[in-house]
């Protein structure tokens, strides 16, 4: 028997998982968490990008972006929920919080991060409101009362006060955008036992990836809403919005691979138990559908729809397609991460498997649900807030 | 703010605590049984001065749990016993008892089926070189001195007893498992039953009563050993005060467990 041989039966043989991680016990609903909780952050980012850093080819997009965002921030919770043995105990995380969890700051954040999106949309959406509060009737009427808090004053003076009041909101929401989900990454970066987690990259990585996947949605969503609703698309808005997609991406990907690279370059105890994780039951979802489809097609693909002149028509498809293959990437990174750190037993000597069910309660099926329901808020919202300039009375009223 | 938290969370574990000393949490039958019936001093004190303390919390003693690897004969009476006194669920182990092989080409192979409870009936047939060395390692909580479960927990239902033990409020998890993904021994598990994160507690409602933890009282070969540290005449006070091979798992984790090991092996993890 020749020793590589040897070799490879002494691994077979030597798979040795601690008894308790057969079982893993975080699932698709906590892959979903930091998904959804990213596509917040990153839509967040893309709406500040003109009310904060004015960039004014990005104002088509502007608004709806933060509706976008709320959509997907009223269902950040839900896979939480649906995870906790005893959801009806989930207020105690904010009522007696450990000071030493770093878990136990997440309520807290959320929640101003809440408020702090809700104020902005309903006073960059005052004067809309405002005017479609005049136009409405009946529960509708009642409902934008509601939401222009019954002030109907639109003089220059109260727009210019409203003008500071979401400048102010925009530019705090940027840190705590960031903070949200810089700190959904220290969840799993500060898990020590973890060597996969266990690294301060991941919060950088986790904020990255969040903005990219924001930025796709947005793409990709925009793209799709006009197109159904046969309206025209704003190819400057586009392009600009794939130039900063592809540039968050570069970051992302890059620091992905380097966590890797540092990994195996310093090749410390961990590192073997961590190679035969990302060639053995990563070896599908990470090396071929993560990193060699879903982030070199698209890292190339962007790259040439920045920087090589090219028909709109062109752009726009390619723009689509390959911010859809972000919103996978991304996806299928929430997935080699969490899924994948706890196939990697704390014994080091071995991989425990995962297959999530279809019908159980943190399942394929709950999952998809819990993906459809912030497109279907965010259909209901289109019904309230207009998405678009040109669909809007405010501004028909003040071009008029 | 943080003070007035601390105190309605501690609130709570006291209460906790009274129950688990008023027998109603956990325990075997015997001690379920309402005083009186059977009265607990005809029960012989294991630990001594252990029924003298009173209170909330055991004050003036220190324990430390001792696994002498070179006694574990891989029995697995260990394991029947913990299951037996907490009806633990299949497939969570409170405790289990892992078996070491190494070949003489240095390859280590280890496995634990059904985490040892059936004990090690049959040596491993499947090896391909000559086999060296093996020996049995029992594992349990390692009652961290700075332990990271507690750490994690986002509402405190995970904590540390003043006097050193680590428990959990079952009325209180959340069971979000965030200790099961921080605790780097994985003695933790969520409960299918209770939906809450469980893990073995050195019998804490045993050693309240002066007896030791079930697993220790029924090892055949005294592998586990329990004890306090400050009574100079204890077992364990000796071990550790003596010259032996002596040393705690992952120390680079810097979690300080109280639960040390008697010839360990490097090959341990
Ligand atoms: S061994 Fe694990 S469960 Fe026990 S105290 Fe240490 S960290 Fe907590
Ligand atoms: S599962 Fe329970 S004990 Fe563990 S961290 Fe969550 S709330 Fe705390």
């Amino acid at each position: 028997m020749s020793p590589e041989h040897g070799a490879a039966v002494a691994t077979a043989l030597t798979n040795f998982v601690f008894p308790n991680d057969l079982h893993v016990h975080w699932s698709l609903m906590i892959v979903l968490y930091p998904y959804i909780t990213g596509i917040v952050a990153g839509a967040f980012i893309v709406s500040s990008l003109y009310h904060v850093f004015h960039i004014e080819s990005l104002k088509p997009v502007s608004r709806y972006a933060l509706i976008f965002a709320l959509a997907f921030l009223a269902f950040a919770t839900a896979p939480l929920l649906i995870h906790l043995g005893h959801p009806e105990r989930a207020m105690n995380m904010m009522l007696t919080p450990s000071p030493t969890s770093a878990m136990a700051g997440f309520g807290y954040i959320y929640s101003a991060y809440a408020v702090v999106l809700i104020l902005e949309i309903l006073f960059i959406y005052r004067p809309t409101l405002v005017a479609l509060k005049q136009k409405s009737t009946g529960g509708m009427k009642f409902l934008y009362y509601l939401l222009t808090l019954g002030s109907d004053n639109l003089s220059p003076e109260a727009l210019r006060v409203d003008h500071k009041i979401t400048a102010f909101l925009a530019a705090i929401g940027i840190p705590m955008a960031c903070t949200l989900h810089g700190y959904v990454g220290f969840i799993f970066g500060g898990v020590k036992a973890n060597p996969m987690w266990a690294t301060p990259l991941m919060p950088v990585i986790f904020l990255l990836s969040a903005s990219v996947s924001g930025i796709a949605g947005i793409i990709f969503s925009y793209v799709l809403i006009k197109r159904y609703t046969g309206k025209s698309i704003d190819m400057d808005c586009i392009r600009t919005l794939i130039k900063f997609l592809w540039g968050c991406f570069i970051l992302d990907f890059v620091f992905e691979m380097l966590e890797l690279f540092s990994h195996a370059y310093m090749a410390t105890h961990h590192w073997e138990a961590l190679r035969d994780l990302y060639v053995g039951p990563l070896y599908w979802s990470f090396i071929v559908a993560q990193v060699g489809i879903f982030s070199v097609i698209p890292f190339i693909g962007l790259g040439i729809l920045s920087l090589v002149k090219l028909s709109d028509k062109i752009v726009m498809k390619w723009g689509t397609i390959l911010s859809f293959m972000i919103l996978v990437q991304v996806l299928l990174m929430r997935w080699n991460v969490v899924i994948g750190g706890q196939l990697m037993s704390k014994s080091e000597r071995g991989h425990a498997v995962f297959h999530p069910g279809w019908f159980t309660k943190e399942g394929i099926i709950v999952s998809i649900i819990i993906m459809i329901l912030p497109i279907a808020l965010l259909w209901l919202l289109s019904k309230v807030f207009p998405f678009w300039l040109d669909d809007d009375p405010a501004v028909e009223r003040q071009s008029a | 703010m943080i003070k007035s938290i601390e105190k309605e969370i501690s609130l709570d574990r006291r209460a906790f605590i009274k129950k688990v000393l008023g027998g109603t949490i956990a325990g075997s039958l015997l001690l379920v049984i309402p005083a009186g019936a059977m009265e607990l001093e005809h029960i012989p004190e294991q630990i001594p001065g252990m029924r003298k303390e009173i209170g909330p919390f055991i004050t003036g003693k220190k324990f430390a749990f001792i696994v002498d690897i070179t006694r574990c004969i891989g029995c697995g009476s260990c394991c029947v016993a913990d299951k037996n006194e907490y009806q633990v669920p299949d497939g969570n182990y409170r405790t289990w008892v892992e078996r070491y092989v190494i070949d003489d080409k240095d390859n280590v192979y280890v496995d634990s089926p059904n985490g040892g409870l059936d004990g090690y009936q049959k040596p491993r047939k499947d090896l391909p070189y000559p086999v060296r060395d093996t020996f049995f390692v029992p594992k349990l909580c390692n009652m961290c001195e700075h332990p990271s479960c507690v750490q994690v927990c986002p509402v405190g239902a995970t904590f540390q007893t003043d006097d050193g033990f680590v428990l959990i409020d079952d009325k209180r998890c959340v069971g979000c498992g965030y200790c099961v993904q921080a605790c780097p021994y994985s003695v933790r598990f969520i409960n299918p039953k209770t939906h809450t994160a469980d893990k073995c507690t050195w019998c804490y409602h045993r050693v309240r009563k002066g007896l030791l933890p079930a697993c220790v009282n029924v090892c055949p070969v005294q592998a586990r050993k329990f004890g306090d540290l400050n009574d100079h005449e204890s077992e364990v006070y000796k071990i550790l005060h003596q010259p032996h091979v002596v040393s705690v798992l992952k120390p680079d984790m810097g979690n300080k467990p109280s639960l040390h090991y008697v010839g360990l092996r490097r090959e341990v993890v």
